[in-house]
């Protein structure tokens, strides 16, 4: 007999631990059904907020019948940073820098809506050059976006390469970005009455060479994913919700156009010389997750289009206003002018005043509305600064899009969603 | 945004269907302001969708401090057919500030009215789930607040603790 038998003994006599462990009685913690004839029970499950497929910190209490997602009950706040707060102890143009980091991937957004809210408060003339200018970046920045949303999405479901392909034209954005702004992302370069410098020599020609390019690599990606079984079973006519119901959630953006309401505020209220381009909105049909990828794809092209028209139509002019009581006077005033030293001091320390009232200014960033509310004290630094993040408001709309589907058109459902946690939690 | 004779003609409506709802209006930078008292504020939301504004594109809290009263709430209100948009706002004070929650007529203001209240307490009875949504559920206090200091929050280093060096004593249990 080895050393081993002889330890745990002959078989049919039970160790103290063994006969220990069998007597405890478990049948007390068994729990029963409720209602009569019960034949199984619903799981709550925790999802996040850790979780690659929740595309930031976003947690999802998901109860489950089964497979089958019966209620969704999105918990937020996990970044939440404060940033309406630490904007009210900032002078309006500090302010920028900051509410540019709430949702990360719009940052010429953020930074727009806040300008335009100010500038609508103090009634400043943007030059047609700026608004050209703000016209290009945003569009770019649009294209950034839906890139993003493209590649993170696609890895979701499966499709690794896609990633690569995104974040290699993402990549040409970012250096467009860093030539003209000195900055890759979250830039400043919008500023209250325009923008914070003219294009360096040779950028157009670059962004226009980006713009021709962009419609044929859409083509591409789409000539990858569109033939795609597995991703088409897991877009087509799944968690489709119709127009009505997202209007009363207020849900706006591609989730909205992909249930065939064309409402796009570049079209519907013109800002910042939209009404200059031709260009198309792109809708669904049913509202499925199909429609919400083929519309961000679309829209992609769409702003291709309008880069092209704004860098073809870009006016001469000034890039700032001249109105020196908001705008930082050109450099070389500040070697001469006496007045423009003053006007440099006071804007550097104090920065300018702004008339005391309200205004909200609407846009339609990659998400949606994208709003901003800034409210005036008079004083230099404004008494409150409120965006209306799309994300935040169209997250509502999850657990009505994924009620009694699987758990896995969850997840396809979440990343067609986009949602953007740093515009969420703000 | 209604013009000013609009906006008069669009208070006249609300205050005949509503009487004694409305308080005033303001016409700023093109930009319409209706204010209103705030227990009628869903009929006045009501009679609003009657005429024309169907989408309620945001709710929003305001400190006014110092003034009184001290708080706003403002619904910001879309008209998708003729292009229009209008502000409706309710000034509650601090020591009874509730006004009625929206969330039954108009599903949108759930997360919104929640952000209200987490930021600045303003409660909104009716409301189907009113909790904090982005402050831990456990905080005390409305940070968004004028007269919350900002760097206000208590951080605990061990140096404060009474307890001690902590860290050391785990060390050497």
């Amino acid at each position: 007999m080895s050393t081993v038998d002889k330890h745990f003994g002959s078989v049919g006599a039970k160790s103290a631990y063994r006969q220990m462990e069998e007597s405890i009685d478990l049948s007390s913690m068994e729990q029963h059904l409720p209602g009569d004839g019960a034949t199984h029970e619903l799981l709550t499950l925790n999802m996040g907020p850790h979780h690659p497929a929740t595309h930031g910190v976003l947690r999802l209490l998901v109860t489950l019948d089964g497979e089958i997602v019966r209620d969704i009950k999105p918990i937020i706040g996990y970044v939440h940073t404060g940033i309406e707060k630490t904007a009210e102890q900032k002078a309006y143009w500090k302010a920028i820098p900051v509410v540019e980091r709430m949702d990360y991937l719009a940052y010429f957004f953020n930074a727009y809506t806040f300008c335009g809210a100010v500038e609508t408060l103090t009634e400043t003339e943007v030059p047609k050059r700026a608004q050209y200018l703000r016209v290009i970046h945003m569009e770019l920045n649009r294209i950034m976006s839906h890139l993003v949303w493209l590649g993170t999405s696609a890895l979701d479901l499966g499709a690794m390469s896609m990633f690569w392909y995104c974040f290699r034209e993402r990549e040409a954005i970012l250096d467009l970005f860093e030539y003209s702004t000195g900055q890759r992302m979250h830039t400043r370069y919008f500023q209250v009455g325009g923008v914070m410098e003219d294009i360096p020599a040779g950028w157009a020609a670059k962004a226009k060479d980006f713009a021709q390019k962009m419609p044929g690599r859409v083509d591409q990606y789409g000539a990858l994913l569109n033939k795609n079984e597995i991703l088409l079973q897991r877009l087509r006519g799944v968690c489709p919700l119709g127009e009505d119901v997202l209007l009363e959630l207020g849900v706006t953006g591609p989730l909205l156009r992909a249930s065939g309401n064309p409402w796009d505020l570049r079209k519907a209220m013109p800002y910042c010389s939209y009404e200059d381009f031709d260009f198309k909105i792109p809708v669904g049909t049913s509202g499925d997750n199909y429609d919400r990828f083929a519309v961000r794809m679309q829209e992609m092209k769409e702003s291709s289009a309008i880069i092209l028209q704004a860098l073809e139509g870009l006016p001469e002019g000034p890039h700032i206003t001249d109105d020196r009581k908001i705008a930082l006077p050109p450099r070389h005033e500040l070697a001469t002018s006496m007045e423009a030293l003053i006007h440099h001091f006071k804007l550097v320390t104090e920065g300018f005043r702004v008339p005391e009232g309200e205004a909200y200014f609407p846009i339609e960033g990659p998400r949606g509305e994208l709003g901003c509310f800034v409210r005036s004290d008079g004083s230099s630094k404004p008494a409150r600064v409120h965006m209306r993040d799309p994300s935040f408001v169209n997250l509502q709309a999850t657990a009505a899009m994924c009620q009694d589907a699987y758990i896995a058109d969850l997840i396809a459902t979440l990343a067609m969603m986009d949602p953007v946690l740093g515009g969420i939690d703000r | 945004m209604p013009d000013q004779t609009g906006l008069e003609l669009l208070a006249q409506s609300v205050g005949d269907a509503v009487p004694g709802s409305v308080l005033g209006t303001v016409h700023f930078r093109g930009q319409a302001t209706l204010l209103t008292t705030a227990e009628p504020i869903r009929e006045v939301l009501q009679v609003l969708k009657g005429q024309g504004y169907r989408d309620l594109m945001g709710v929003m809290g305001v400190d006014y401090y110092p003034e009184e009263p001290r708080f706003g709430v403002l619904y910001e209100l879309l008209d998708r057919t003729a292009l229009d948009r209008v502000r409706v706002k309710v000034r509650v004070p601090l020591d009874a500030a509730v006004v009625p929650s929206v969330t039954p007529d108009w599903p949108t203001a759930n997360h919104q009215e929640r952000e209200v209240y987490d930021m600045f307490g303003v409660v909104f009875p009716g409301h189907p789930d009113p909790r904090r949504i982005l402050m831990p559920e456990d905080y005390e206090g409305f940070p968004q607040r004028r007269d919350f200091p900002i760097g206000g929050e208590p951080v605990l280093f061990t140096k404060d603790d009474e307890r001690g060096d902590y860290t050391r004593q785990g060390e050497f249990a």
